[in-house]
């Protein structure tokens, strides 16, 4: 089955924030660009989710919205805030029980996954994997910078998983965690806050030359670099360009993809780019790997831009979908011209 | 994120009681109330007490110590606040410039951060 294109509606956040789409719209615009697969953060697109709740009739208006545009629920991603308890953390076996609340959210939303917050106990997702079963869902932590797939603490995940003998336990791989160049809205956010243009040179630089990040973060004091200047060298702590075929150990756990991307532009033949994630590699090793699942669109451009202008973040969603289906070999969309 | 979205324009306030403004977490999704952790404005740069500063959401009104340990209710997405500053005699008719910091308790995050929007609003007379 070839690889499928959906959208996290985390894309439209900019918008829906402020109530210039609704989940109507989001959902129609999904489905005007082919990618039919719809992704939500329980508790961005519904109000309420966790700790107040959410009526039937939200829920049924939900699947009335997916049948009308010929949609596919894909995942449900939950938080499980274990700080809720101001000093403490929240106990184990409460941890437990607040994921199967979501595992019968996710059910309620008819998704097939419901994704993991990285920073979740492996021993947490385990205990809760029965359940998941029962309900026909699996469980996927999200492998996100500055984690990735030889990092010890999904090592970990992934030997817990093996471990419980459950196939409800996966990986939903951040394609962020490929970043293979400083992205440029990034340097010129740093630029607009202040960062020397020699500085922003260096370090984007730096990072073309895979320079282990403590010594770029030294170098940049040693150039005078001072607070924008050094927290523009710290993103090298968080972020790499880490090899997308080191997916292909985890392929028959990885049931969902987050596209992650922070703007999409055009390169000299006029073709649609993600100038800092290699897109082209990433379909690439999916494809070898016998991935059939969706990668699912997350444009997280705007909060570096917003400052300057206001994100058009159904645009840019449109260009890396054109993107995708052009690197995954389908006819180029009939997709909305931008507007 | 959306940090010069915190503050809703023309939503300024006053009574007799002090003045009030609409807010809105900045954040890309909704959070139960006891992770707030802090609310913190100031109206022309003067910085208004921590026990005088009330929340309001869809009819129920909290202090920022009570917030501390509610556990079933939230401050939603985009959802917009009333943040209330009692302030006897409120406010003057004229603009006014309003600070307003939130900071957030986010289990996943290796820090905790504070997020702060300043905007001039003005009072009708």
């Amino acid at each position: 089955m070839p690889i499928k294109r959906g959208v996290s509606l985390y894309s439209f956040q900019n918008e829906t924030f402020q109530g210039k789409m609704t989940l109507e719209d989001c959902i129609r615009t999904c489905a005007e660009m082919g990618a039919n697969g719809i992704e939500v953060i329980g508790e961005q697109t519904f109000w309420g989710w966790p700790e107040v709740g959410v009526d039937d009739a939200e829920i049924a208006n939900w699947h009335q919205l997916i049948a009308k545009y010929d949609c596919v629920p894909v995942s449900h991603d939950f938080m499980l805030d274990y700080k809720r308890y101001k000093g403490r953390e929240m106990p184990f076996a409460e941890q437990v029980a607040s994921v199967k609340k979501d595992i019968d959210f996710g059910a309620r939303l008819g998704m097939k996954y419901i994704r993991a917050l990285v920073s979740i106990a492996p021993e947490v997702l385990v205990a809760a994997a029965p359940y998941a079963e029962e309900k026909g869902i699996k469980i996927l932590i999200e492998v996100h910078a500055p984690l990735h797939f030889d990092h010890p603490w999904i090592i970990r995940h992934a030997e817990c998983f093996e471990k419980s003998g459950s196939d409800a336990l996966g990986f939903l791989p951040d394609m962020g965690m490929f970043l293979h160049a400083f992205p440029p809205v990034w340097k010129e956010k740093f630029m607009r806050i202040g960062v020397p243009q020699n500085i922003a040179d260096y370090i984007v630089k730096a990072y073309e030359d895979r320079v282990l990040s403590e010594y770029v973060i030294l170098n940049v004091q040693q150039m005078g670099g001072v607070g924008p200047a050094i927290a523009m060298a710290e993103t090298l702590r968080h972020n790499a360009a880490f090899e997308p075929k080191r997916m292909l150990d985890y392929m028959p756990r990885i049931h969902n993809i987050h596209g992650k991307f922070y703007e999409m532009a055009s390169d000299s033949t006029g073709s649609y780019v993600e100038p800092s994630i290699p897109y082209d590699k990433i379909v690439a090793v999916l494809q070898q790997g016998g991935y059939d699942g969706y990668i699912c669109s997350e444009y997280e451009g705007n909060r570096w831009i917003e400052d300057k202008e206001e994100p058009d973040s159904v645009e840019q969603v449109r260009r890396q979908q054109v993107m995708l289906a052009n690197l995954l070999g389908e006819p180029t969309p009939q997709l909305r011209a931008a507007a | 994120m959306m940090d010069n979205k915190m503050i809703v324009e023309g939503s300024l306030e006053s009574s007799e009681l002090g003045f009030a403004f609409y807010g809105r977490l900045p954040y890309y999704r909704g959070l139960g109330l006891s992770m707030v952790e802090d609310i913190v404005v100031t109206v022309d740069g003067e910085p208004v007490a921590r026990e005088d500063i009330r929340f309001h959401v869809r009819g129920k009104t909290y202090t920022l110590d009570q917030m501390e340990t509610v556990y079933d209710d939230r401050w939603n997405f985009g959802e917009k606040a009333k943040i209330i500053a009692m302030k006897p005699g409120g406010l003057p008719a004229g603009d006014h410039k309003i600070e307003f910091a939130v900071r957030m308790r986010v289990s996943y995050l290796p820090f905790v951060p504070t997020t702060k929007d300043t905007k001039v609003l003005a009072l009708a007379a």
